[in-house]
């Protein structure tokens, strides 16, 4: 058992050993590992075109790795048959880079929309309306709970889209570049949002970013995705005083 | 070895339409069916292609009997105006038209919105949440485009019939009892019901090319365009493929 930032490293939630994934001669993850652990924040920083977004999509099922073992809460993904991915992934939020938002339905039916394939995970207790106020409440846009996503700012889509993966009241939340095209100040209230989602509900957080500011914020532990591989880990300060010349290069302002 | 190239890739084209072809009957059995979808989809495809279907027609009617009358009146035929324009509409002109113009309406509408799904994450983000995106975006267009086209060529049918009765009536003074008692005089069972049957088929290659072209979009707004055009162009070459076959089929068991 280790401690960093008070975090107790007991329970990993999530990980990652000798993964690979090439698309032809092009190899973008060679032999990469990380483990999560319950109630972290890892942030995995790379450049862009690093492998980020393909670990990430390995990790919930919509890449395949070409080999290496990806465990979820004790369960292999790369052994999992689609009905038993689909169940797992209740416990998986995903916020896309770009929100995803479904653009013919309202804030409401994209909220509702993941309550189709799992009510069951909240037994006879499924109160629609109150789970979706709820969770619009917690990135503070109830009152956009009618409005189509294309009537919201890029701020408001990627609350609408957050909010939209607490739904389901997921144990681990992946961020996929979450402050990416939005303005600095609007990138500082997400990244807040983030922290006060995880010290409410207890998830742990993956976050997928270049944003060397987001990273200093919100991670408790950092990987370095360089050359496909978990180049170095450690926390923000240990990483952003390493006196390794690629380490540097990403600290640099 | 351009052209081998070319056809190497409009083979393997096919083959991947083949696999989501017989993805879709795999999934169209299955639970959940996603009813409330399907009529969604349904009104949005029928109801709105009504206009263009019903104009079209229109215009193909009174096209077709004022072109064709000339010659019919040399021959001193002009009599078998609706029996010929009843047959021709109601086996071929009426379900190739409509479907046509449904290729441009749907199928580039599907294949446009499908695309935008892809490239924006949409799709990844319904199968992330646990939805068959596949049973919920391409069985439902599909199964609506199916169920809808052969309704939208009987009204496209009876509005291009309409059309020619104004010819003949401003013409020939044809009565409206007298024209459609001809028309359905000379329309036999051998007329209507592969006619109809067709029109599923096209319905059917309608939405699963725009759906296959809009689902497996590459990335990027230009995928989003050519996943729409090339919907059109190869549905449209499809229709004619589907159209000879069925013609041919048909003679064999009405011998026409």
């Amino acid at each position: 058992m280790t401690e960093n930032n008070n975090i107790v490293k007991q329970d990993i939630v999530l990980e990652i050993k000798n993964l690979y994934k090439s698309f032809g001669d092009n190899h973008v993850l060679n032999n990469f590992n990380m483990q999560l652990f319950n109630g972290e924040s890892l942030v995995v920083m790379g450049k862009s075109g690093s492998g980020k977004s393909v670990m990430i999509k390995c990790l919930v099922g919509l890449m395949e790795a070409d080999s290496g073992t990806i465990t979820v809460m004790q369960n292999d993904i790369t052994k999992l048959d689609h009905e038993a991915l689909d169940i797992l992934r209740a416990d998986i939020g995903f916020l896309f880079q770009g929100s995803a938002l479904y653009d013919s339905m309202t804030v409401r039916e994209n909220l509702e929309f993941p309550l189709r394939r799992h009510s069951d995970k909240f037994g006879n207790d499924l109160d629609t309306e109150k789970l979706v106020t709820e969770a619009l409440d917690s990135v503070g846009l109830v009152d956009a709970i009618d409005l189509m996503p294309s009537e919201l700012s890029g701020g408001m889509k990627r609350r609408v889209a957050l909010a939209r993966t607490l739904i389901l009241q997921p144990k681990i939340i992946l961020y996929d570049e979450p402050t990416s095209g939005l303005d600095p100040i609007t990138a500082k209230e997400i990244i807040i949002l983030m922290q006060n989602i995880q010290k409410k509900y207890g998830t742990s957080s993956l976050i997928i970013t270049h944003d060397v500011d987001c990273a200093r914020v919100i991670s408790d532990r950092m990987i370095l995705l360089i050359d496909g591989t978990d180049y170095a880990t450690g926390s923000f300060k240990e990483l952003s005083t390493s006196k390794d010349l690629k380490v540097k290069a990403f600290f640099k302002q | 070895m351009f052209t081998a190239n070319k056809i190497k890739d409009f083979l393997i084209e096919i083959g991947e339409l083949s696999y989501f072809t017989s993805q879709f009957f795999k999934e169209v059995f299955k639970r959940p069916f996603e009813f409330k979808e399907l009529l969604r989809q349904c009104y949005n495809m029928g109801n709105r292609s009504l206009l263009l279907v019903g104009i079209t027609g229109f215009i193909i009617g009174l096209v077709l009997t004022l072109q064709t009358r000339p010659t019919l009146m040399e021959f001193g035929a002009a009599s078998w105006m609706p029996s010929m324009v009843g047959i021709s509409i109601v086996r071929e002109i009426g379900p190739i038209i409509t479907a046509l113009v449904c290729a441009g309406r749907i199928g580039s509408g599907i294949g446009a919105e499908l695309g935008s799904m892809r490239v924006t994450e949409q799709i990844d983000a319904m199968e992330v949440s646990g939805t068959n995106p596949f049973k919920y975006l391409v069985v439902t267009r599909v199964l609506a485009v199916t169920l809808m086209l052969p309704l939208l060529v009987i009204v496209g049918d009876a509005i291009a019939l309409f059309g020619s009765f104004l010819v003949e009536n401003v013409k020939g003074n044809v009565s409206f009892m007298l024209y459609f008692n001809q028309v359905f005089d000379s329309l036999k069972f051998g007329d209507i019901i592969p006619a109809t049957i067709k029109s599923f088929f096209f319905g059917l290659a309608i939405g699963l090319v725009g759906c296959f072209k809009g689902y497996y979009c590459k990335k990027g707004t230009a995928g989003v365009g050519k996943a729409a055009n090339s919907a059109v162009v190869f549905t449209s070459l499809l229709l004619f493929i589907i159209d000879f076959i069925a013609v041919f089929v048909t003679d064999i068991f009405y011998d026409l």
